[in-house]
């Protein structure tokens, strides 16, 4: 097997581990609301919240790199340039990752000074990293830029997927610059910080999984380059034509000219629209296909994909993203609804296709299917709509008696998360968190026992191919 | 030109020579990814261009002293938030003096005590349990227009401070000694210095445009 590809299982292992750090801290931050004494003095709300929030950021970026380095090999018939520094790169990557997580854990805060920026923690949600740490992930990122563009030029042929994925480069590695500057200015600050968090997660990081998909769907179910990347140009355009001013919406209340709220609430409204898009592409091929493929759980995971980006990102986001119910819903539990839904549909769920079908090939398996992907399948996304629902109902409350009624003051703000409805919003989430833990482990079970047993049957069948 | 530039197949939008095959209807390339190529890359570089027109435009008026964020020296004046009946929103009210502390403080210093302030939010991750504008955890109170809160007038009693300010700083200080509430704030080891320029940041925060959000801050009081 390729260097390239055995540089994406370990990848893609890095990416399941850290996904189940991810759902615990999830958990933890979970019963922090059913019981706010846990851990009190000890581990804080804010570190469970931390290393939730950036694991999953950290998760799913391996996933994605996992996912290209398994593809590249293929796409361009050569190992990628300079494999032998992103193999380098990625115990440089782990090991920052293990100790950023010890430092969130043990010191937790530091004075206020740049030492304490530098050394611990940099305090800007998505990015609390420290700097020295940040400089090691921009350098991956850079590799890995280096790795699929100088691939690109050295094959001097290009497929029009990898184009847009090189493309897609520039701004990756260009936007995670953000998360180095101490901007004093809030607005200011808020500003640059959503060119990164949105500008990453809804434009990049969407056309990037596009691609990813692109080649999934193409392996999956021998779907034809040309449609595929004809429907990838339809993706991108939609994409950015609603994406980069859809930013907008996250300008409606942090200093910025009233403007925003106008063109914020238009463009993103119209943001669900790509996301139908995947849907009607994937059910379109899947149904031409008559659902046939030798590796069910990746189609299943893709059509996950599909289904769980547009209901997710689009209308969960549909939901709150104009200015006249995000003035209530904005800052409450209802953001957490749709942020748990997006990040799973659009990003979790092909990272999880692409597991799938890295192992069938890994494992020389001739169909990949059985109880245990449908078991993992049905936990994860049963646990997570479930979330979903659960927090959606919290957020609701929280938006009309906290917001609405009582004015967003601290007083009001009890009032909020003493509403019954709101607690039995948290309960409810904790019970659908356990479902969705369930289902990890089960997943993890099936992705280390899958096609174990089988083994033997595939060799012995190969001779006779 | 540019379009010709970016996709050299059939004009989008030619009508093309009657014949059994088109019936004369106007056609457009759907079938050819190049066309969706040229889609592509234009809608991206005349997105690209409006957002960059936007950013230099909202830039300058989210600078300290721009129409929508007072200079860092507003935290000598008395601040309010109120509803405009004529834009239909909430609004901020810069008023009469009203240094912090009763000690005026000038520009340098001013933005010395925000830039510190900033220091502290950042250091102690404020932003993973709290929100600043909507933006954050969701695990204590939006602190956007904190300066504002009535509940402040409890707290000069409890910590037995003789102002706003004073009450903020000694609950900064030691916020597990001061808990009302069964979610606790703790102790993050900020000291007096720290503290002071945290209250002078939430003060100069309170003071910015944020287009009505929150609305109604405090107009209305829940009760228990």
């Amino acid at each position: 097997m390729s260097r390239s590809k055995n540089l994406a299982v370990k990848y893609l292992t890095a990416a399941v581990l850290l996904f189940g750090v991810m759902t615990l801290s999830g958990l933890m931050s979970a019963v922090y609301y059913i019981n706010p004494d846990f851990l009190y003095g000890l581990l804080h709300f804010s570190v469970a919240k931390i290393l939730h929030i950036d694991t999953m950021i950290i998760w799913l970026l391996m996933g994605f790199m996992g996912a290209v380095y398994w593809f590249l090999p293929d796409e361009f018939e050569r190992e990628p340039t300079g494999i032998l520094a992103a193999e380098i790169l990625f115990w440089v990557f782990v090991v920052t990752v293990l100790v950023v997580a010890g430092i969130f854990t043990f010191v937790q805060w530091g004075p206020g000074t740049e030492t304490t920026l530098w050394l611990f923690q940099q305090g800007r949600k998505y990015i609390e990293a420290p700097r020295w740490a940040a400089i090691g992930v921009a350098l991956v990122m850079l590799v890995f830029a280096w790795n699929v563009v100088g691939t690109a030029l050295r094959a001097r042929r290009i497929t029009g997927v990898m184009a847009v994925m090189s493309v897609n480069m520039a701004p990756l590695v260009l936007l995670y610059l953000i998360a180095f500057p101490k901007i004093d200015n809030m607005a200011v600050d808020l500003y640059w910080w959503w060119w990164l968090v949105h500008l990453w997660v809804e434009a990049t990081w969407e056309i990037l999984i596009g691609c990813i998909m692109a080649l999934a769907m193409m392996q999956l179910l021998g779907t034809s380059r040309r449609i595929v990347e004809g429907w990838l140009y339809i993706e991108v355009s939609l994409v950015l034509g609603t994406g980069i001013l859809g930013l907008g919406h996250h300008y409606f209340w942090i200093g910025t000219p009233d403007y925003w709220l106008g063109i914020g609430g238009f463009f993103s409204a119209l943001e669900p629209l790509p996301l139908l898009g995947m849907v009607v592409h994937a059910v379109y091929d899947a149904g031409v296909h008559r659902m046939k493929t030798s590796n069910r759980p990746a189609l299943y995971w893709t059509l996950a994909e599909a289904f769980g980006n547009f209901l997710g990102g689009g209308m969960f986001g549909f939901m709150i993203t104009l200015p006249q119910l995000n003035l209530f819903a904005h800052g409450t539990q209802w953001t957490v609804s749709h942020g748990h839904f997006a990040f799973w549909g659009a990003y979790a769920c092909g990272v999880l296709s692409v597991c799938y079908i890295a192992l069938q090939e890994r494992r020389r398996l001739v169909t990949v299917n059985g109880p245990g992907w449908v078991w993992a399948f049905v936990l994860l996304n049963g646990g997570l709509i479930g979330m979903v629902g659960s927090l959606l109902v919290a957020g609701m409350a929280q938006a009309f008696f906290e917001r609405a009624i009582g004015g967003s003051t601290l007083d009001a703000f009890i009032a909020g998360q003493e509403n019954p409805w709101f607690k039995l919003g948290m309960y409810s989430r904790f019970g659908f968190g356990l479902m969705f833990a369930a289902g990890y482990l089960v997943l993890v079970w099936n992705l280390l026992a899958l096609g174990r047993r089988e083994v033997a049957v595939v060799v012995q069948a190969m001779p006779a191919e | 030109m540019i379009w010709k530039a970016l996709y050299p197949g059939r004009r989008p939008f030619a009508a093309r020579p009657l014949n059994d095959v088109n019936l004369g209807y106007i056609t457009m390339p759907f079938d050819d990814p190049a066309f969706w190529r040229a889609g592509a890359i234009s809608t991206t570089v005349v997105m690209a261009i409006v957002l960059v027109m936007l950013t230099i435009d909202s830039l300058e008026a989210i600078a300290p002293g721009g129409s929508h964020v007072p200079p860092f020296t507003v935290v000598n004046r008395h601040i309010d938030y109120v509803h405009n009946a004529k834009l239909g929103r909430d609004m901020p009210v810069v008023g009469e003096d009203e240094p912090l502390f009763g000690k005026a403080v000038n520009s340098p210093e001013a933005e010395a005590l925000i830039a510190q302030g900033k220091l502290v939010i950042q250091s102690r991750a404020c932003i993973d349990c709290h929100t600043f504008m909507g933006n954050g955890a969701y695990y204590g109170p939006d602190l956007t227009k904190a300066w504002l809160d009535p509940a402040w007038e409890a707290w000069v009693a409890i910590t037995g401070a003789e102002s706003r300010e004073e009450a903020m700083v000694r609950f900064l200080m030691a916020p597990d000694q001061y808990a009302t509430w069964q979610r606790r704030m703790p102790n993050l080891g900020i000291s007096r210095d720290e503290a002071v320029a945290t209250v002078a940041y939430l003060k100069w925060l309170a003071s910015i445009d944020t287009n009505g959000f929150p609305i109604h801050f405090g107009r209305i009081k829940v009760s228990e």
